[in-house]
């Protein structure tokens, strides 16, 4: 824009045009430089907003790394709680919770993937019940959680628990109760789009040419399923296993009357055991403890164990992920 | 007309097929494996009907059950009651006392106080983020930023309740003298790191898939960079921004634990953001655990989570329409 004022001061012209594109000038200068401040203004703002963010993110972890590592060892990994929660660890609450997470994934990983398998290798992405399936995805995943909570307790103890006990045990109240399993349940299917998403993402990424080849080769179409596609899917599926094991080992809500409990004599051994569990353990400790002070140091490593927990697993899926982006660099649509 | 068509007809020659695909022979096990599969398929909408059915049911003797609805009906949880020892008629939750009031206003109000805190920082903040991670951020920078996003989604709601109850509680009362240290302002700001990544997450997708020939063309026609931002990237990928927002909302009108521990939970009609306050979510969460199965209690926080489900349902179903939206016009541009 500066060279048309400078042309036009180059050639004669007749005064009155010679003012106006030297005003032109100014005034585009001006919008220049009002634009270079507005530039400016707007990278400055959306970094702030960004550096909020990890700010945020940073404040929580200094915080809970600095007051959780001085109480947190072996020993309160592998001990359980004593005199009233004010010593000991928290070893009852991890077993309750691998146990949790161990009946959780072997329940719902399997369906996920097979939803996933099914959407993606089988059903045309037009027909009604793909769609319907794929509505119900998307509104599973954004359930609250305490919705879940509710229904755990409405569908699984009272309703399948108690007909359970009908049916075999003569009216005793033994699965219509909170459980271990009806908790595992509840989070699998709480956790079950988080599978079915990453499995499909996954699926995705599986070149065509491999199940061409193998159906060329003579393979059916389940064969080449099983064999072909699923174990290249199978970072895809282990990401989403991680991401599912993250979500349950930390929701509260969902276990709240399904299973879980403040504290335990006896590690849960049946499936109709009711179990601790760390986030349960955080919850309770900081709301309910009669003395705070006491309970502090226990509540803050507990805190610290679920975080690392978590953050392991997380960055251990985005590891996973990443490698077999990797590997496959044609896909991921 | 007739004789031109026929001979036309004769001369054209057939579209060449591709040929039929046989596949080899499949054992007749097979069709039940993939039947298993279709079947186990179907599980996320069996799982949806599920909840609906089974809170519903819980929750529907506020209806016809004769012991529920002599101590509660709708139009007493919805409508002004004027109770003994009050002196003008109000909307109270007080569920376990002599005579239990069912008003459910003061949760209404105090879940629309929450969440209009956190989404006025979440919006922002989230938005903001996603346009510098997409617009200014260098490609390895944004690859180390996104995951660094995702962990703080990844920390427990419990986590985080935990950290506003003991750290934020605090801090908010010394920085603005507060009244009562639990508040909505401070469960507000910490259920905003909840909803932060996921309004970020989708908005830095709508960002980034908006076509380079966009940017190209503003620029091309003189616009300056932040004009381009304001007023092509933004409208082009707002689709996908509001779907972030839509899915965040569900997020925050849904969340429990947080807001459990740290807004104070006190039923209360106000509209001061500084004092405590009571969410739908969180009076489930504290309640369920202590009522007579089947009593008018438990049938109202039934009542409740039905009532809750199908707000973040209809929230979340926009959500979902747009990001739908947003693929399929972003997909057919140039």
């Amino acid at each position: 824009m500066t060279e048309e004022a400078a042309s036009a001061s180059a050639v004669p012209r007749p005064v009155a045009a010679t003012e106006r594109s030297a005003a032109l000038a100014r005034a585009n200068a001006r919008r220049t430089r009002r634009n270079m401040v507005a530039d400016t203004a707007m990278a400055v703002a959306s970094g702030a907003a960004l550096l909020l963010v990890l700010a945020i993110l940073a404040v929580i972890l200094v915080d809970i790394l600095r007051n959780g590592t001085s109480r947190l060892s072996w020993a309160f990994l592998t001990e359980a709680p004593r005199e009233g929660m004010t010593a000991g660890g928290i070893f009852p609450a991890i077993v309750g919770m691998v146990e949790m997470v161990i009946l959780m994934t072997l329940a719902g990983v399997p369906v996920g993937v097979a939803t996933a398998v099914y959407l993606h290798e089988y059903a045309s992405s037009v027909s009604p019940i793909t769609r319907a399936i794929r509505i119900a995805v998307a509104n599973l995943a954004g359930v609250p959680s305490i919705v879940f909570g509710l229904f755990g307790l409405g569908f699984f103890v009272q309703f399948l628990g108690a007909g359970i006990d009908k049916l075999f045990f003569g009216g005793e109240k033994i699965y219509g109760q909170p459980a271990l399993i009806w908790a595992a349940l509840t989070m699998a299917v709480l956790t079950l789009p988080v599978v079915i998403v990453a499995t499909e993402e996954a699926l995705r990424a599986v070149p065509r040419e491999l199940r061409e080849a193998s159906l060329a080769l003579g393979a059916t179409k389940l064969q080449t399923v099983m064999h072909v596609v699923v174990p290249q899917a199978a970072p895809g599926i282990l990401t989403g296993t991680i991401l599912a094991v993250s979500r349950g080992a930390g929701e509260v809500a969902p276990i709240l009357f399904t299973g879980a409990a403040y504290f335990l004599p006896l590690l849960p051994k049946h499936l109709w055991s009711q179990f601790m569990s760390p986030s349960y353990h955080v919850y309770v400790l900081s709301t309910q403890s009669p003395d705070v002070d006491a309970t502090k140091p226990i509540l803050y490593a507990t805190v610290l164990v679920l975080l690392l927990l978590t953050f392991a697993l997380n960055i251990a899926a985005v590891v996973v992920r990443a490698r077999m982006r990797r590997r496959l660099p044609g896909g991921v649509g | 007309m007739a004789r031109r068509r026929t001979t036309s007809e004769k001369l054209t020659v057939p579209p060449a097929r591709p040929p039929k695909l046989v596949l080899a022979p499949a054992p007749f096990w097979h069709r039940g494996v993939e039947l298993l599969l279709r079947c186990l398929a179907t599980s996320a909408i069996l799982a949806i009907i599920l909840i609906l059915v089974f809170i519903a049911k819980e929750a529907a003797p506020i209806f016809y059950s004769k012991a529920v609805r002599a101590e509660v009906t709708l139009s007493k949880m919805f409508w002004p009651q004027l109770w003994p020892g009050y002196d003008e008629s109000g909307s109270v939750w007080q569920p376990v006392s002599e005579i239990p009031k069912f008003g459910v206003w003061p949760l209404i109000l105090g879940t629309l106080k929450v969440t209009i805190v956190a989404m006025a920082f979440s919006m922002p903040l989230g938005v903001g983020a996603a346009v510098y991670v997409s617009q200014y951020a260098r490609p390895r920078t944004r690859e180390l930023v996104k995951p660094v996003v995702e962990l703080l989604a990844g920390i427990p709601s419990v986590v985080l309740g935990f950290f506003a109850l003991m750290v934020m509680a605090t801090w908010f009362q010394n920085w603005f003298g507060l009244e009562s240290r639990l508040n909505v302002l401070v469960s507000g700001v910490a259920l905003s790191f909840a909803v932060i990544p996921v309004i970020f997450t989708l908005a830095e997708e709508a960002l980034r898939a908006v076509p380079n020939s966009y940017v190209e063309a503003s620029t091309a026609l003189g616009a300056a960079r932040w004009q381009t931002i304001l007023r092509v990237v933004l409208p082009a990928a707002s689709p996908g921004i509001a779907a972030g927002m839509a899915l965040g909302l569900g997020r925050a009108v849904g969340e429990t634990m947080i807001v459990l521990m740290a807004s104070g939970n006190a039923a209360i009609v106000s509209w001061n953001f500084a004092d405590s306050a009571r969410t739908i979510s969180a009076t489930i969460a504290a309640e369920l655990a202590e009522v007579v199965f089947g009593g008018a209690h438990y049938t109202v926080l039934f009542f409740l989570g039905t009532l809750l489900f199908l707000t973040t349902f209809c929230i979340n179903s926009v959500g979902d329409w747009a990001i739908r939206r947003m693929k399929k016009r972003l997909g057919s541009a140039p």
